[in-house]
């Protein structure tokens, strides 16, 4: 049976703060999970979610205070799965003094390339960050989007099982964030699987194959972008035109809000037809009916605003 | 493998953050001297340049070893240049060695042109070198020697200190282990078995810089006893893994945060 790409049981993390009498804060409680091959897995959370120490766990860049993780079937200890798979850290900085080129033929020299490969390699993913150009320039001239770039391609270089990309649309400009989001789908059409943690919402919903929402280190849920957002429709939009000299009907008219012509109303969603059969009885043109979703930027608000005591109905998938 | 090519890119980085310039000093210390010594020394230009030439050789040496060592392991998790590299199939004690690798590299470059510039100065007040000249390059070696262990202390200290404490740590650990044959003379002086037991200890174990230095001996063109490069050599390795093993312990088992 082929292993998952990803497997997290119980990983959980304390920091200790405080210099004389050190308190522990437990940044990742029991976070447990499973991406499977192929997936792309986004990984959401305010600051100080948990989301880059979860990260760092898998990278072996910190150790854990209880629990284990597995990367393609391989303990997060053993070095040699390294090889199998890519990182990029948040706010990547590099060695400034090296140019692009260099980096990235740095970097592929712990993989025991050949010359001409290296060569081959770092001029193709160069070109596929866009930063063919400036793969001469030192690090240190580079913008903030430009680093970005070259911890992309630093991270995928070696064709990588696996990806764990930490804010990856952070610093890039919306060009460069389609060309990120490209170079997702494409690892995902070359069967790769992509890990990914970010803020912006509508990056993970058009990504993702699954998300799992990350509050004060507990998970607090998983499903794919759709099943959240499902649940959850909030009612129907009109948008109506009406003839001059026509009233509104009453029922609708404290909820009608007017812009020009235009006219715009919420109703619930069962009280549909009724409310477009009132609106038709008044001649109405009518130019638009939209479900109301709550995007996932709506639902992420929820859930930061039912940690801070506030109490939402919010359901989601649990794994 | 992986420790190779972590050492070329710390030499890189090195020369690219200008460190080799401090060979242009050297270079205008060791002229200036020259033509001051040949022109008011009599019989002795060989003598003041050797050891004017082999103390900064050895000073420069120390404060590159000091001042890169504490930052070698701190900047790369101060500036987080680390996460991406240990992400690759690199063990962190490939990564330290390679940084220590790197800087010993460093510091034998930067030693043997700083070598050459005291060839020079010699050539130019003694017209020649002498058979007895070569203690002058044994003495060199012994500087190297030095530095490796310096290295070493600064690396330790600085995978769990503060670039500042790790300065002044190995700072201070040099001076004592320059002193170490001083210090338990001095517990013998004092008559308490005590003392004595406490500054014997600490003779053997604080590095013992002091059999390094065998500059005025290379200055007087004195031969070098075989015994005492072997002595050092096998006593600067051993010293040397010694620490750097601690070193390596320390941070493999360090949360990068």
């Amino acid at each position: 049976m082929p292993h998952k790409a990803i497997e997290i049981d119980g990983l959980t993390k304390d920091y200790y703060t405080g210099f004389w009498r050190k308190r522990p804060h437990r940044a990742l409680d029991g976070l447990t999970l499973q991406v499977e091959n192929g997936e792309v897995f986004g990984f959401l959370g305010p600051n100080g979610a948990g989301k880059s120490t979860t990260l760092k766990l898998l990278m072996g860049l910190m150790f854990p205070t209880a629990g284990t993780a597995r990367i393609l079937g391989r303990s997060i200890e053993d070095v040699g799965m390294h090889k199998q798979i890519g990182y990029l850290p948040e706010q990547p900085y590099f060695y400034d003094y090296l140019t692009g080129r260099e980096l990235l033929d740095y970097f592929a020299r712990f993989f025991g390339y050949g010359p001409s490969e290296r060569r081959e390699r770092v001029d193709r993913f160069l070109e596929r960050v866009g930063l063919s150009a400036a793969a001469n320039i030192q690090l240190r001239k580079y913008s903030k989007g430009m680093l970005q770039r070259v911890g992309i391609a630093q991270a995928i270089l070696h064709d990588p099982q696996v990806v764990f990309l930490d804010e990856p649309m952070s610093g890039l400009d919306p060009v460069g964030r389609r060309e990120v989001r490209d170079i997702i789908l494409d690892m995902r059409k070359h069967g790769r699987t992509v890990l990914f943690s970010t803020h912006i919402l509508s990056d993970a919903e058009m990504l993702c194959d699954r998300v799992g929402v990350l509050l004060s280190g507990k998970l607090q849920g998983v499903g794919s972008p759709s099943e959240i957002l499902d649940v959850r429709v909030q009612g129907m939009e009109i948008l109506f035109e009406l003839p001059p000299g026509r009233a509104l009907p009453p029922d609708l008219a404290e909820q009608t809000t007017q812009t020009g012509s235009r006219l715009r109303v919420e109703v619930p969603e069962e009280e549909l037809y009724a409310a477009l059969e009132r609106l038709h009885l008044r001649q109405a043109r009518i130019l638009s009916v939209t479900p109301i979703k709550a995007t996932l930027e709506d639902y992420f608000f929820q859930l930061v605003g039912r940690e801070n005591g506030e109490h939402h109905a919010v359901e989601i998938s649990k794994e | 493998m992986h420790t190779w090519v972590v050492a070329i890119n710390t030499f890189r980085e090195a020369v690219r953050d200008r460190v080799l310039y401090n060979l242009i000093f050297f270079s205008l210390l060791m002229m200036g001297a020259a033509v001051l010594v040949g022109g008011i020394s009599i019989g002795i230009e060989h003598l003041v340049i050797v050891n004017l030439g082999l103390t900064a050789i050895s000073i420069f040496g120390i404060v590159m070893a000091v001042f890169i060592g504490v930052g070698l392991v701190y900047k790369e998790i101060d500036k987080r240049t680390l996460y991406a590299l240990l992400a690759r199939p690199i063990r962190r004690w490939e990564f330290l060695t390679g940084k220590y690798a790197g800087l010993l590299l460093t510091l034998a470059v930067n030693t043997a042109l700083m070598t050459v510039g005291l060839a020079m100065a010699l050539l130019y007040v003694s017209h020649g070198f002498l058979r007895a000249d070569f203690s002058i390059l044994v003495a060199i070696y012994f500087i190297l020697l030095e530095l490796a262990l310096i290295t070493a202390l600064a690396l330790l200290f600085s995978c769990f200190c503060s670039p500042m404490i790790s300065t002044i740590l190995t700072i201070g650990l040099y001076i004592a282990g320059v002193f170490s044959s001083d210090i338990r003379s001095f517990g013998a002086l004092t008559g308490s078995s005590l003392a004595g037991g406490i500054t014997s200890a600490l003779y053997y174990v604080l590095p013992n810089f002091h059999n390094f230095n065998v500059i005025a001996a290379a200055a007087h063109g004195e031969a070098i006893p075989a015994a005492l490069i072997v002595q050092n050599t096998l006593y600067a390795m051993a010293y040397i893994a010694l620490v750097l093993f601690p070193a390596a312990a320390i941070f493999s088992h360090r949360d990068l945060k």
